[in-house]
C-alpha cells in the first residue's frame, strides 16, 4: 500500500525492503564506463535526486530502473525483487520523460488513459480516473486537446498525470522541468513536491540543477563521471560536502588545500567553506576561539542588490570569495571596500574537511 | 519565391518572363493529355483531324464491350495490388531495422533497397527474366507481382524512414513503460504514427505497378496488362478511338491516388511542423 501523505519517516520504516536497490551496478558502453559500480538503496516514499552535470550517469541509472538498459554488470531490486532482464512493461515503475514523449495522434485524455487502455480497465472507469489525475494536476477540462495544442507546462502536467494514473510504486522523472521558463519551473518544482507528499510514492528524480534538488528531494545523490560522489540529504551535502566536486556543484564554496589551509588550520588537509558563512571585518578584529581566520585585500566587489560579492586576495596567497547581506549598507559603502585591507573570520564548525580519495 | 532582392518591399510577384516560362511548361506537360481527351469523343475512327470532325461517346460503349481490355485492366490491379501489398510489408520491416538498429551492412541494405527505383527499367527486366528462365521458373501472375516489387518497396521505405526518423524514439519507451509490449506498442503507437506514410508510400507504390511497362514486358510471358495491352492497340489504328477512351479512364483513376497521397503526406509535414 502506498503510505500516508508526507510519513515518509514511518513508511521508510514499516518497508522492509527499499524501492530500490543498486548493487554494484555498472554499465559500460564499450570504453565509457556510463555507471561505474554504483551501489545505493532508494527508500519507499521518498523523494530521491539524482543529481550530477551532464554525462554523469544519472539518467543512465534512471534508464536502468525504467528497464529501457541493462546492467552491463551488478544487481537492481524494486522492492526486493530481483528486475535484471525484466522489460519495462512488467515493472511497477512509470516514468515522466525529458520531452513528455506525449503520443501526437492522441488526446490528453487518451494519453492518460494509455495505461489503463493497455490494462483493459472498462472506459467508464478509466474515464472516471483521468478526470480525477487530470484534477490533481491541475488540468481539468483538457482531455479533449491533442498535446500541439497544450503549452509545455501543460504537457508537462499531461506526461505527470499519464504516469501518475497508473499508480506505479516508483514515479521516475528524468529532468521534467528542463524546458520549461525559470517562473514556471520553480512554481512546478513546488507542485511535484506537494503532489508526491499527497499520493506518498517514491520519486526518483534526475536533474542537473543543483537548485531544483535542494528544493524538492528528501535525499540526493551526487553523480560525477558514472560514480556516486555523496548521498545525503540537502543539507548534509550543503553543509558538509564529502568530496570538492560536491562542494563545488552543490552552491559556491571555497576550497583552499596546501600550504594556504596550513596557515589557517595547521593542517594541509583540503577544507571547503561556504562564501556567506565568511564574515568580513577590520584587520584589527578579534578573533573568537571558535572561529578560524585569515588575512588579506579586498581584489574585486560585487554589489548584486540583496547581497554583496567581494572576492579577498589572502596575504598567505590564494583568494577566497565572501558573501555579505546588505543588512544595513548601501552599495556606496560595499564599494568603496575595495583594495581595503581585512581580515576574514569563520567559525570552524562551517568548515567542511575534505580527505583526498585514493583515486 | 522572392522576386528581385534589389526590390524588396514589392509584392512577390514573378516576372513575366518566368510566368511565361511557367504556363509554357505546364502546357507542354499536359497538353498530349488533352489531345487524348478530345479524341476519344472523336468520330473519325482513324486519323487525328482538327477541329474534330463530329462529337460522339460511343467509343467509350464500345471499349466497355472489350473482354480483352477488362481481363488486362482486372490483371493490372491485380498486380498493382499484390506489389503494393508486398512492398508495405518489406518496406516497412525494412525501414524498421535500419532505423532502429545497427548492424554490420545497414548502410549498404539502405542503399540496395533505394537502388530498383534509378535503375533503368531494361536492366531489372532482363535480370529478372534470365533469373527466372535460369531457375526454370514459368511466368505468372506472381512473377510479374515480384518484377514489380523490387522499384515499389522504395516508396514506402522512403516514406516511413523519413516519418519513422521525425518520430520520437521516447514515444515508444513511453508506451513500454506504460505496460504495452511490443506488439501493443506496434499498434498503438507506432502504426498511428507511420499510417500516413504508409498510405503514401502505398499509393505510390500502386501507380507506379499499375502503369509499368517495360519490367512487366519482360516478366509477363503472355499475360497482358493494361498497358501491355494499350501498346499493343497501337498497332491496330481502327481500334484507337478505344485505345484513347481507355487512356482517359487510367488518367481518371490514377489522379485519385496520387492527389491523396499529395495531400496526405503535406498533411503530416505541416502537423509536425
Amino acid at each position: 500500500m502506498p503510505p500516508a501523505a508526507g510519513a515518509i519517516i514511518v513508511s521508510a520504516s514499516n518497508s522492509s525492503f527499499p524501492a530500490i536497490r543498486f548493487s554494484n551496478v555498472s554499465r559500460h558502453f564499450g570504453e565509457v564506463k556510463a555507471v561505474d559500480n554504483v551501489s545505493l538503496d532508494i527508500l519507499d516514499g521518498e523523494f530521491f535526486t539524482m543529481l550530477g552535470p551532464s554525462g554523469s550517469g544519472k539518467t543512465t541509472c534512471l534508464r536502468l530502473i525504467a528497464g529501457f538498459d541493462q546492467p552491463t554488470a551488478g544487481g537492481i531490486q524494486l522492492h526486493g525483487q530481483e528486475v535484471i532482464g525484466l522489460p519495462p512493461y512488467e515493472r511497477d515503475v512509470n516514468t515522466v520523460f525529458q520531452d513528455y514523449a506525449l503520443f501526437p495522434h492522441m488526446t490528453a485524455g487518451e494519453n492518460v488513459a494509455y495505461g489503463l487502455m493497455i490494462k483493459k480497465v472498462p472506459k467508464a472507469e478509466r474515464e472516471k480516473r483521468v478526470e480525477e489525475i487530470l484534477e490533481l494536476v491541475r488540468l481539468p477540462g483538457f482531455a479533449q486537446r491533442k498535446p500541439t495544442q497544450l503549452s509545455g507546462g501543460q504537457r508537462q502536467r499531461v506526461a505527470l498525470a499519464r504516469a501518475l494514473i497508473n499508480h506505479p510504486r516508483v514515479l521516475l522523472l528524468d529532468e521534467p522541468l528542463g524546458a520549461l521558463d525559470l517562473k514556471l519551473r520553480q512554481q512546478m518544482q513546488i507542485e511535484l513536491k506537494s503532489i508526491q507528499q499527497r499520493v506518498g510514492i517514491t520519486f526518483v528524480f534526475v536533474t542537473h540543477d543543483q537548485e531544483e534538488a535542494l528544493t524538492m528531494s528528501d535525499r540526493i545523490a551526487v553523480f560525477s563521471q558514472g560514480r556516486i560522489e555523496q548521498v545525503g540529504t540537502p543539507a548534509e551535502l550543503y553543509e558538509h560536502p564529502a568530496s570538492a566536486f560536491v562542494a563545488g556543484f552543490v552552491g559556491v564554496s571555497n576550497l583552499v588545500h596546501g600550504s594556504v589551509a596550513q596557515a589557517i588550520t595547521s593542517s594541509p588537509t583540503m577544507f571547503s567553506i561556504r562564501p556567506e558563512k565568511i564574515h568580513l571585518a577590520d584587520p584589527s578584529a578579534p578573533v573568537p576561539a571558535d572561529s578560524y581566520s585569515a588575512e588579506g585585500r579586498v581584489r574585486e566587489v560585487v554589489y548584486l542588490g540583496m547581497y554583496t560579492r567581494y572576492v579577498v586576495e589572502l596575504d598567505g596567497g590564494g583568494e577566497l570569495a565572501v558573501m555579505e547581506q546588505n543588512l544595513h549598507t548601501t552599495s556606496m559603502d560595499v564599494l568603496a571596500a575595495q583594495g581595503r585591507p581585512v581580515r576574514l573570520i569563520w567559525q570552524r564548525n562551517h568548515v567542511s574537511l575534505i580527505p583526498e580519495r585514493a583515486n | 519565391m522572392r522576386s528581385k532582392p534589389a526590390n524588396p518591399d514589392a509584392a512577390p510577384r514573378a516576372p513575366l518572363g518566368l510566368r511565361l516560362a511557367a504556363i509554357g511548361s505546364i502546357l507542354f506537360l499536359h497538353l498530349p493529355f488533352v489531345v487524348i481527351l478530345l479524341y476519344s469523343f472523336t468520330t473519325d475512327e482513324q486519323t487525328f483531324t482538327f477541329p474534330l470532325p463530329g462529337f460522339t461517346i460511343a467509343w467509350f460503349g464500345e471499349a466497355w464491350n472489350r473482354v480483352d481490355l477488362w481481363s488486362a485492366l482486372g490483371l493490372s490491379l491485380r498486380v498493382a495490388l499484390g506489389a503494393t501489398i508486398v512492398a508495405i510489408v518489406l518496406g516497412t520491416l525494412a525501414a524498421a531495422a535500419v532505423h532502429n538498429s545497427r548492424f554490420f551492412g545497414r548502410d549498404t541494405v539502405s542503399f540496395l533497397v533505394v537502388l530498383p527505383i534509378a535503375l533503368p527499367g531494361i536492366v531489372t527486366g532482363i535480370a529478372l527474366r534470365s533469373a527466372l528462365s535460369t531457375m526454370d521458373i514459368p511466368f505468372t501472375f506472381w512473377t510479374i507481382v515480384v518484377g514489380h516489387a523490387t522499384f515499389c518497396i522504395v516508396t514506402v521505405y522512403n516514406n516511413v524512414i523519413a516519418r519513422l526518423r521525425r518520430t520520437s524514439g521516447s514515444l515508444i519507451e513511453a508506451s513500454m513503460d506504460l505496460g504495452a509490449n511490443a506488439f501493443q506498442t506496434f499498434r498503438y503507437v507506432i502504426l498511428p504514427s507511420i499510417a500516413t506514410a504508409l498510405l503514401a508510400g502505398g499509393m505510390l507504390a500502386f501507380a507506379l505497378s499499375f502503369d509499368e511497362i517495360i519490367v512487366t514486358t519482360f516478366t509477363a510471358g503472355q499475360q497482358a496488362t493494361l498497358p501491355i495491352w494499350i501498346f499493343s492497340q497501337l498497332t491496330k489504328p481502327r481500334d484507337r478511338p478505344v485505345t484513347n477512351v481507355v487512356a482517359v479512364l487510367v488518367v481518371l483513376i490514377m489522379a485519385i491516388p496520387i492527389l491523396l497521397a499529395n495531400r496526405l503526406t503535406e498533411e503530416s509535414s505541416s502537423h509536425s511542423a
